[in-house]
């Protein structure tokens, strides 16, 4: 029997699923004879709630959303936290730095009453998550390589050291170096670098190294002149919902 | 008649949450709804007090599918702001990227998530048994705008190197040239497409509702990042006066806001941008038109999706134009140079799903005060809900699943992007 998959999505903007599944034709195959999807709304019209690994996209930010994640973790033999939204709570924790009343009225005005919001969380905050897929958005060689993992009841192989270390792999020179302010020293690698190998800086998106090395990103910053609040506001962007004290320690 | 009650939770095979709900008994309508049940977002209030160079990296998550779009609107904005204006190197990259943007989510929407319900299959899963080569070209397509996106941007989904005033990498011009050979296949690729698209013609509904048709449009071409705001009613506005087109308002069935302008409801979209612009196609987006016996103004909402895939032979041409003139000129590493003033700045194009507009406020230091997104699936739920109280009462005497199903097709049709409207 094919193990049956589903896929969910909860707040987020669904970028994670449908990346997820930009395969070649050899690998869409390959994955649809490994695993019977029986849940993507996305993309399919028919349902079930017979599966045994739920791929969970998206924060949680609304309380008719916490049963619904609940429910779905009491069906599920496998639970992964897919994308940034789903790992850390993602871009959507930016709003936790308002109450829920002052964005209701903000955004909607008199009309506030109608709808409702509560502090964001990643599913973590939730139900226990079983394997993550980091990153906005995650790889898809990320992607297949969880899956895969899953499939054989094993632990992904997922880097445990920071964006530096394969931002030197790359040859870049480093983002500080240029006078810039870069995440990379305490994000978990994975992406070989990606952002700063365009040209950019790391933001951090897929969240903390395990046991990240607080103090020597703190030279770092004393070496390049800068305090914690300049990279902190940067930082925040995908990891303002936990890690950001964290990392104030 | 028998009592009719149809509720939809979550409609599958769109972007985001959203339900239908009819009730109708001796058969007379009692009610029917479309309701957006998104999680609200407040990407507005994210953006406040960040920085010009941080800002299209969040603003661009408020959509998976269509975050170029996104990004695009946002450094217009900034731009807008800051007085900027680009090099004509950065504007033809970034008019190139936008044609990945449309091509892919053009072939998503049309082959993926519409033609099964044509096809009587409940996803595109199954087709790759029975359609398997037009699957098979439907991923190649997908993926060519994937990697034309990476060659220009880093990655398709929320793009990493265009910036406020231009590029933090220009793209490797060998890699320009072997897509561009993959281009011009792809003509062919589109053109079956449209093809496909026409076999499946004469099973669209027969339902017309004419509208206001709301679209950028510009003198010189078939506007997707440029031009004006233009009404099929009439007249055009500066992209600064959006909100007398847009003039928002809350309903309680919808946690996106709903606009409307001269009528209760207007559309924007690629039908919108047909009907306002469709002698501005390029050569063979015009003949796919012709082939398809596509004359604007057209009212019926079901063509959407056909005027996508008309815009698709569209996008792949242009694409293949602007290489040739990009490798022409060769390509040229740039300073960019970005001087924030106090200042508001309002960017507008046409994503995938219509006009997508993007305002913003910033200090002196060049972090935004205030910012207001309009998302165009935000504009197009108030038409969706017009739709459907013409289209209801007309088809009660079907059966119920073909209601149902016809209600689905229809909100379908306008390829709503519901989480990217609520925001
Ligand atoms: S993690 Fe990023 S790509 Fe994924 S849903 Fe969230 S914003 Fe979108
Ligand atoms: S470089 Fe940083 S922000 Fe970019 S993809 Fe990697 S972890 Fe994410």
């Amino acid at each position: 029997m094919k193990p049956k998959v589903a896929f969910f999505d909860f707040t987020s903007c669904e970028g994670c699923q449908l990346d997820a599944l930009n395969l070649d034709v050899g690998e869409v195959l390959g994955l649809l004879g490994a695993v019977e999807i029986v849940n993507f709304r996305e993309v399919k019209t028919d349902r079930s709630d017979d599966y045994d690994i739920a791929f969970i996209e998206g924060s949680i930010t609304k309380e008719s959303e916490i049963p619904r994640i609940e429910a779905i973790r009491k069906q599920a033999k496998v639970l992964v936290a897919l994308g940034a939204c789903a790992c850390t709570g993602g871009v959507n924790c930016l709003k936790n730095a308002y109450k829920p009343d002052e964005l209701l009225k903000g955004v909607y005005g008199e009309c506030a009453s109608y709808y409702n919001t509560i502090l964001a969380r990643p599913v973590s905050a939730v139900v226990p998550v079983d394997a993550y897929i980091r990153g906005c958005p995650p790889t898809t060689s990320e992607f297949l390589k969880v899956v895969k993992a899953a499939l054989l009841g094993k632990r992904p192989d997922i880097p445990n050291y920071p964006v530096c270390t394969e931002c030197r792999i790359a040859g870049n020179v480093c983002v500080f170096q240029r006078g810039g302010t870069c995440i990379g020293p305490v994000t978990r690698a994975g992406c070989d670098a990606l952002c700063v190998s365009s040209g950019r800086f790391c933001w951090g998106c897929r969240g903390l190294v395990d046991d990240p090395n607080t103090n020597s990103a703190k030279d770092v910053l004393a070496r390049y002149g800068l305090t914690l609040d300049q990279i902190l506001e940067r930082f925040k962007i995908y990891n303002s919902y936990s890690e950001v004290s964290q990392c104030q320690k | 008649m028998p009592e009719i009650k149809i509720k939809v939770n979550q409609l599958t095979r769109v972007e985001g949450h959203g339900n239908i709900h009819l009730e109708a008994s001796d058969g007379k309508l009692e009610k029917v709804l479309w309701e957006v049940t998104e999680s609200p977002r407040f990407f507005e209030w994210m953006l406040k007090g960040r920085n010009y160079d941080d800002v299209s990296t969040i603003s661009s998550r408020i959509c998976g599918i269509c975050s170029i779009a996104h990004t695009t609107a946002s450094l217009q904005a900034t731009e807008a702001a800051f007085g900027i204006k680009l090099t004509e190197q950065a504007w033809l990259l970034r008019k190139l990227l936008y044609d990945a943007e449309l091509l892919e989510s053009h072939v998503l929407h049309v082959l993926f998530l519409i033609a099964p319900d044509f096809l009587g299959a409940d996803s595109v899963i199954p087709l790759v048994a029975t359609h398997g080569d037009v699957i098979v070209m439907a991923v190649r397509m997908k993926k060519l705008a994937y990697n034309l996106a990476e060659i220009l941007a880093g990655r398709k989904t929320h793009p990493i190197t265009p910036i406020v005033g231009g590029w933090s990498k220009l793209p490797d011009a060998d890699a320009l040239r072997d897509v561009r050979e993959r281009l011009v296949k792809c003509l062919d690729d589109a053109e079956t497409m449209v093809a496909v698209v026409k076999s499946l013609a004469p099973m669209i509904p027969n339902f017309n509702r004419p509208t206001e048709y709301i679209a950028l449009k510009d003198s010189k071409e078939y506007a997707f990042i440029t031009g004006k705001i233009a009404s099929s009613d009439g007249g055009t506005f500066p992209l600064e006066d959006y909100q007398k087109i847009t003039n928002e308002f809350c309903v309680p069935q919808s946690s996106a806001k709903y606009t409307r302008h001269a009528r209760a409801s207007y559309q924007v979209g690629a039908l919108a941008r047909f009907n306002l612009s469709s002698e501005q196609l390029l050569p063979h987006a015009k003949k796919a038109a012709a082939s398809l016996g596509m004359k604007a103004p057209i009212h019926n909402p079901f063509f959407i999706s056909v005027a996508q895939a008309v815009e698709t032979v569209h996008c792949v041409e242009d694409a293949i134009n602007i290489i040739d003139r990009l490798l022409a000129r060769g390509l040229h590493d740039e300073e960019v140079k970005v001087k924030p003033r106090a200042g508001r700045g309002v960017g507008i194009v046409e994503a995938p799903r219509g006009m997508l507009i993007h305002d913003y406020t910033y200090n002196d230091a060049g972090e935004i005060v205030s910012a207001n997104c309009i998302i165009p699936t935000g504009q197009n739920h108030a038409s969706i809900q017009h739709d459907f109280d013409a289209l209801a009462p007309a088809i009660l005497d079907k059966p119920v699943d073909e209601i149902r199903h016809t209600l689905e097709m229809l909100v379908r049709a306008y390829d709503p992007c519901i989480s990217c409207s609520v925001h």
